[in-house]
Formats: structure tokens, sequence, C-alpha cells
């Protein structure tokens, strides 16, 4: 029972890693392989106004904002140009950005692993009954991870631009034909993808600690949770996360080496027998 | 004569290296509808295309009431008042209907076209809304595409190919809401590769030949010779 509370808080963070990249795959078809990285450079940016003498939240605060306006930006200048048929250009262009983003951040930071003071709220807890006691951040996290899911859900299913995102996704040039200019769509998403990407980052920071050698990592947790969920919805996303996560535990409890390994055979033993994902696509 | 609403002056388009069009001429006064003939490859979508944005040209082979819009960006063609309805109707399979025909109005211009309109002409877009809208029938989802197209409010509609693959009784109810969309006064070009149903519905008729315009003249007149020798070129 613990395990699979334990489980399930530490696959909501993954599902908010996750949510992000799912976005941008979903309405671009972009692959950002510096997802982790963005992740990793949002803890980083609230720990840096921190450094400036602003207090914890205000500096998580500031960073979304921030996070939207740099992904927004960075749609615009750079990633629209790689987008097209072939997917490698925009590989190889965010793949470039990962090694940019983690030597600046080595240049600037050190490579000590750091975490941000989330004013004693990391080690608060909740008592369930018995021995059974929970994080107050963990479960903060997982309302998060909810609420994150229940409104891209929205936005995507009942408003003009979450309509917006899934005509462009369908078909660009008819989009245009509509009066959507399918850059700005995508910057749109991309600053929403962002925004969520420096949340899961703060996030991560106050749970444990952010180095910047850490991205990678994360990237291939964000896959994990979204290719095991499937392309249909974000439900799939948050379920992929939370399966991860419980995934992961479960060997952590079985031998602490063993847990992110654990992750991954999971992950490939369902790569193997439901190539789709656990919600996939229905059309 | 007074300036046309939409005209193009040796409209030239290319695909990579491949010519589609070379040297088109055309005009299309206030409220006239005008049909477009010619075989396959003669280059009538990719005229379209031309008008609209999605292949480029070069700036004053394209005009809108005299000002030059070749070369213009799709998204913001449409603003000018230029809707087309895409061969194959390109429905948005992710959206639903209602969806599909509520994105049509992105482009955000006034006029007498709003969803109860469009369901007013098309009953059964109102009757299916919610479903996905490309699990329609063939002949419905050719509604959804012009009432798609109509929601923009454009003063020029252009409709390609709207009877390609449905059934002669499905094309006749889709060509009589024409009279209906025509009544506001709006110019329409329809590209049609049933020649005696374009020369019925238009007022004036251009025949396509591989990328250049090979006959053009009122409708009525053009005889069934001078048609199958434009269109064949024998």
């Amino acid at each position: 029972m613990d395990i699979l509370i334990q489980g399930i808080l530490l696959g909501s963070l993954y599902a908010l890693f996750a949510l992000g990249l799912s976005l941008m795959f979903g309405v671009m078809r972009l692959t950002n392989t510096a997802h982790g990285d963005f992740i990793i450079l949002g803890a980083f940016g609230a720990l840096g106004a921190m450094a400036c003498g602003l207090s914890p939240w205000l500096s998580a605060l500031l960073v979304l904002p921030m996070a939207w306006l740099v992904g927004y930006g960075l749609q615009k200048t750079v990633l629209n140009q790689t987008l097209g048929k072939d997917p490698v250009p925009s590989l190889v262009v965010t793949f470039g950005i990962s090694i940019v983003i983690q030597n600046a951040l080595l240049e600037i930071f050190s490579a000590d692993p750091r975490s941000i003071d989330s004013g004693g709220l990391n080690t608060l807890s909740l008592n369930l009954g018995g021995d059974l006691s929970v994080g107050v951040l963990p479960v903060l996290i997982l309302g998060l991870a909810l609420c994150a899911t229940l409104f891209l859900q929205w936005l995507f299913s009942s408003t003009a631009m979450g309509r917006a995102f899934r005509a462009v996704s369908d078909d660009p040039e008819i989009a245009a034909l509509m009066g959507l200019n399918s850059k700005t769509v995508y910057a749109q998403a991309t600053g929403l993808a962002f925004l969520l990407v420096a949340l899961a980052g703060v996030l991560q920071g106050m749970r444990t600690t952010v180095s910047p050698a850490d991205g990678p990592m994360l990237l291939l947790f964000s896959f994990e949770a979204v290719i095991m969920g499937g392309m249909g919805s974000f439900w799939g996303t948050l379920a992929g996360g939370l399966l991860l996560g419980m995934t992961q535990q479960l060997g952590f409890r079985w031998d602490p080496g063993w847990g992110i390994w654990c992750g991954h055979v999971v992950f490939l033993t369902l790569l193997v027998l439901k190539p789709q994902g656990l919600f996939p696509k229905t059309k | 004569m007074t300036t046309p609403i939409l005209s193009t002056q040796a409209l030239k388009a290319f695909y990579g290296d491949a010519q589609a069009l070379f040297g088109i001429d055309f005009e299309l006064a206030e409220s006239e509808v005008v049909a477009i003939i010619g075989a396959n490859g003669a280059g009538k979508s990719t005229f379209l295309k031309a008008l609209t944005g999605l292949v480029k040209a070069s700036p004053n082979e394209v005009r809108w009431r005299g000002q030059a819009i070749g070369g213009q960006s799709a998204h913001e063609i449409v603003r000018l008042g230029l809707a087309l309805v895409p061969e194959g109707r390109r429905l948005f399979p992710s959206l639903s209907v209602e969806e599909n025909l509520l994105l049509g109005a992105q482009a955000q211009r006034s006029g007498p076209w709003n969803l109860a309109r469009v369901q007013a002409l098309f009953p059964i877009l109102k009757e299916k809304r919610h479903l996905p809208a490309t699990s329609l029938s063939g002949g419905q989802q050719q509604m959804v595409a012009i009432g798609r197209a109509l929601m923009s409010n454009p003063e020029v509609l252009l409709c390609d190919e709207l009877s390609l693959g449905l059934a002669p009784i499905v094309i006749r109810e889709i060509y009589q809401a024409l009279p209906q969309i025509c009544a506001e006064g709006m110019g329409v070009v329809i590209v049609e590769q049933d020649v005696s149903l374009a020369q019925k519905i238009s007022t004036r008729l251009y025949c396509f030949q591989e990328g250049r315009v090979t006959l053009q003249g009122p409708s009525a007149a053009l005889t069934r010779d001078q048609i199958s020798q434009a269109y064949f070129g024998i």
C-alpha cells in the first residue's frame, strides 16, 4: 500500500514532466530532445532568482511567465524553421540546444546538485492513519498534475485555442485557409508546454536535487510516460507517468539500485506487448 | 469597365522546378458566377491554390479590387474575403462537425453567415453537429466543407470539384444550395469536371489546358465543339 501511494506521488511528478512533451508532439509532431534540460533550466531559473534575493515562492512564480515567453520566442525564432516532413532537423536542433543548456548551467552553477528551499514544505507530512504517512509537497505535486491534466484536456476539447491546436495538428495548410497562422499557434503551444516544464522543474528542485547533467534522464522518463500512456489524450500521459512512478517505486523497494531499471523494463515490456500505449488514439 | 473584384495577370505557378501554370489571365466581377473546366492536370486546382496563397505567386500576378495580393500568406488572404472549399473536402478529422464550422469563422469577418444560417442551409449538419466530421457521408462532408468556407463570410467563394467522388443525386443536392449562397451577392468560382453542369450554373466559363487558358466566354454562347477542342486540344 505504502509503495503504491509513494509510486503514485513520484509518478505524478513524471506526469508533469511528460505533459509538456506530449503537448508539443501532439500539436506539431515536434520531438523536443532538450525537454529534460528545459526542466532543469526551469529549476535553475528559480535558483538564479533566489540568488538575487527573491523568496523561493516568488522566484517560482516569476519563472512561469518567463518560461512561457522563452517557449513562445524559441518556437517563433528557431523551432518553426525546423518543422517539416523531415523530423531530423528538429531533432538535431533540439539536441544542440540540450548541449548548450547543460554546459551553460555547468559554467554558471557548477556541477553541484542543488535544491530549491520550499520553506520547510518538503519536510512536512500528513498522517493517513496507522503508520502510513505522505509528504505534503508530493501531495501538492499530485494535485498540480491532476489540475494540469484536467486543464489541458478542457483547453483542447472546449476552447477556441484548443480547436486551433487540433486543427493545425490535423492539417496546417487548410488551417491557414481558415485564417490560422500555424507558426503563431505552434508558438502558443510551445509557450504553454514550457510553462508546464518550468513548473515541473521547480517542483523537482523542491522535492529533491537538480544538477546540470540531470536533463537527459528526465527526458527519458518523460518519453517513457508519454509512450506508455499512448497519444490518445492527456489522461493517457498522466496514467503513463503514474505507472512509471509505481514500477520504479516497486523496484526501489526490492533493491535501491534497481528502481529506475525496473521502470525501463516495464516500459520495454509494454512497448513490445502494446506498442500503441495504454490509451491509443481512436479514430 | 469597373475594376474586377478578383483578377490575375500572367499568373505563373511552380511546384519545385515543375511549372504548373503558364500565364493565366482571369477576371471575376462582383457577384459573378464563373466556372473553370479542364482535364486532370490542367492546373485548375493549382490556380485556386495560387489565388488563396497556398501556392506562391508574384505580387502583381493576383489582384484583389485592383490591389496586388500575390505572395501573401493564406491566413492573410482569407481575411480579405476570399474563401476556398478545397478539393477532397479536407475536413479536420479530430474536430466535430460543429467545430469544423466554427473554425471557419476564425477569420472573424462580419456578414450574413453564421452557425445558425449554415445549419439552416444544410439541416443535416445541425442534426449531426457533435459527430466527428469525417464520420459523415461524402455528400454531408462536402456540406461541412462549404459551410466552413461560408463561415468566413467571403465576398468570393472558390469551390474545387464539389462533385468529386459523389453520387449524381448528391451532387444535385449540393448544387441546389448554390442559388441561396449567391443570393447575398457573393462571387463564386467553380472548378468542375462535369462540363454541362459547369455550363448550366455559370455565366462565364474558362477552359484550362496544361496550365493555359484555351477558351473563355459566356457559358451559354459556347458550343460543344469549341469546348471539346479547348478541353482536349484536338
